[in-house]
């Protein structure tokens, strides 16, 4: 054991400590209200005027409220005495594509009606969509199952996720920037954080790319695998901070990230990869013609599974997390409530691990389709 | 009729569940056996069992 056992003491003193502290967080309902409306302003002014509404489903709520994406950065919320709930946040701008460019700042929509006007056109955000409406008080009309009529114009908005992909975006570049800097002044030598991120870019150079997809071609491969491990592991991390954010529990995200993978495969594969789809080398006849179809759905199977696997893990890890934390409000007792406080500290660690686990293997399976992108067979294999 | 659906989603959770333990089981084993190719192991291991839980995933959110 590297840890000396003074720490680990003090550290496990210090917890039992605190857990008095926060297992009584306010056994008042309003202290989960303050929770339940972080991320929409409007929104929950709406319900509030309504029958107060019981814990549980207060924290459904919230839980759905906090997997969506919104048009507004809302850090954290609270409620004053007079019961009136506050927003500290900032908006975000609102591009559309209507008739022209329309943008505008997402802070017009904070209105009784939610509704903005812009230019004499009035756009009305509805659970979390924007729609065309006639006048100031325009509703939304519905049809038989629910689903709005209106017209919806082209939404290039800048949201939350979106925020957040430019931010990790610019921290990429900033921190990698600097890095590469940094080894030319001091002789390729790591200094500072490249001491950290040193090791993890050559295990992803000597443990994922050269043994999947060869010494040979694995060169070309290598930056956008460094991008995609650290862009997912780097907004896995973010989606942990009590910020809020939600970016790769988003499936529009992972899809574009495998979509990604899959263009890359695509159209860098070589003549072995397209035969062993359409005429697999090695198998009797009638053989080739039942695997041909199985093996081109096969392309397709792979970017979908890899979507689905970082979109599902991350919100499953999200609302598992959530769920624990609002069983405190739930139990509101000494003992109910420091038991959900240790349950949710445990499953953050494991979700700390869970976000690089999930960063290696969408890398890892990425390097692998490129791998058999462009791999060479001896095909005097194939006859054995 | 809502229970079949829940049933299902619940027999495949069981499935991936034994299949991501015997994965687990039989990397134990091999690591055992040998453990200079540790690395290897848990590299393979972990590619398995992200395969299986993809279909685990699919399961819950088809219901």
């Amino acid at each position: 054991m590297v840890l000396s056992k003074k720490p680990l003491h003090f550290f496990i003193a210090a917890l039992v400590a605190f857990l008095p502290l926060v297992s009584s967080a306010n056994p008042e309902v309003d202290s989960t209200k303050v929770a339940a409306g972080t991320s929409h302003a409007i929104e929950t002014a709406h319900e509030e005027s309504d029958e107060p509404k019981d814990v549980k489903t207060e924290i459904k709520e919230f839980i759905d409220h906090h997997l969506k994406d919104s048009y507004d950065f809302n850090i954290f919320g609270y409620k004053d005495e007079a019961g009136k709930q506050h927003h500290v946040g900032f908006p975000l701008p609102v591009i559309l594509v209507d008739n022209g460019l329309q943008v505008f700042s997402s802070s017009k929509f904070h209105n009784d009606n939610e509704v903005a006007e812009v230019n004499g056109v009035f756009y009305k955000l509805h659970h979390g969509k924007i729609y065309k409406v006639d006048i100031a008080d325009g509703e939304i009309t519905m049809d038989e199952h629910h689903h709005a009529t209106n017209a919806k114009p082209l939404d290039f908005s800048i949201t939350k996720n979106v925020f957040m992909i430019f931010v990790v975006a610019l921290i990429m570049f900033l921190l990698f920037k600097g890095l590469a800097k940094s080894y030319a002044k001091n002789g390729g030598i790591a200094k500072g954080a490249g001491r950290l991120f040193e090791p993890i870019v050559l295990y992803i150079r000597d443990d994922i790319a050269i043994p999947n997809i060869g010494e040979k071609h694995y060169k070309k491969y290598m930056s956008y695998l460094l991008t995609i491990f650290f862009f997912v592991w780097f907004l896995n991390i973010f989606g942990l901070t009590p910020l809020g954010i939600n970016v790769t529990g988003n499936i529009a995200v992972t899809a574009c990230l495998a979509l990604l993978t899959f263009l890359i495969t695509t159209f860098t594969a070589k003549k072995d990869y397209w035969g062993h789809i359409f005429w697999m080398p090695g198998v009797p006849v009638p053989m080739k013609i039942i695997l041909a179809p199985i093996e081109l759905l096969g392309i397709f199977i792979k970017p979908f599974a890899l979507m689905i696997r970082l979109y599902a893990n991350i919100v499953a890890g999200h609302i598992v997390l959530m769920s624990l934390i609002g069983l405190m409000f739930v139990f509101k007792n000494w003992i109910g409530s420091s038991l959900s406080f240790l349950l949710s500290f445990a499953i953050s660690l494991i979700e700390i691990l869970v976000a690089l686990l999930q960063a290696y293997i969408f890398t890892m399976l990425s390097a692998l389709y490129f791998g058999s992108a462009v791999e060479e067979h001896h095909h005097e294999e194939a006859h054995h | 009729m809502e229970i079949p659906k829940i049933v299902g989603a619940g027999l495949v959770v069981i499935g991936a569940g034994i299949g991501i333990g015997r994965i687990g089981g039989s990397a134990m084993d091999a690591i055992a056996r040998q453990p200079e190719a540790t690395g290897k192991i848990q590299t393979a291991m972990l590619i398995a069992a992200a395969l299986i839980e993809g279909i685990g995933f699919a399961a819950l959110f088809a219901v």
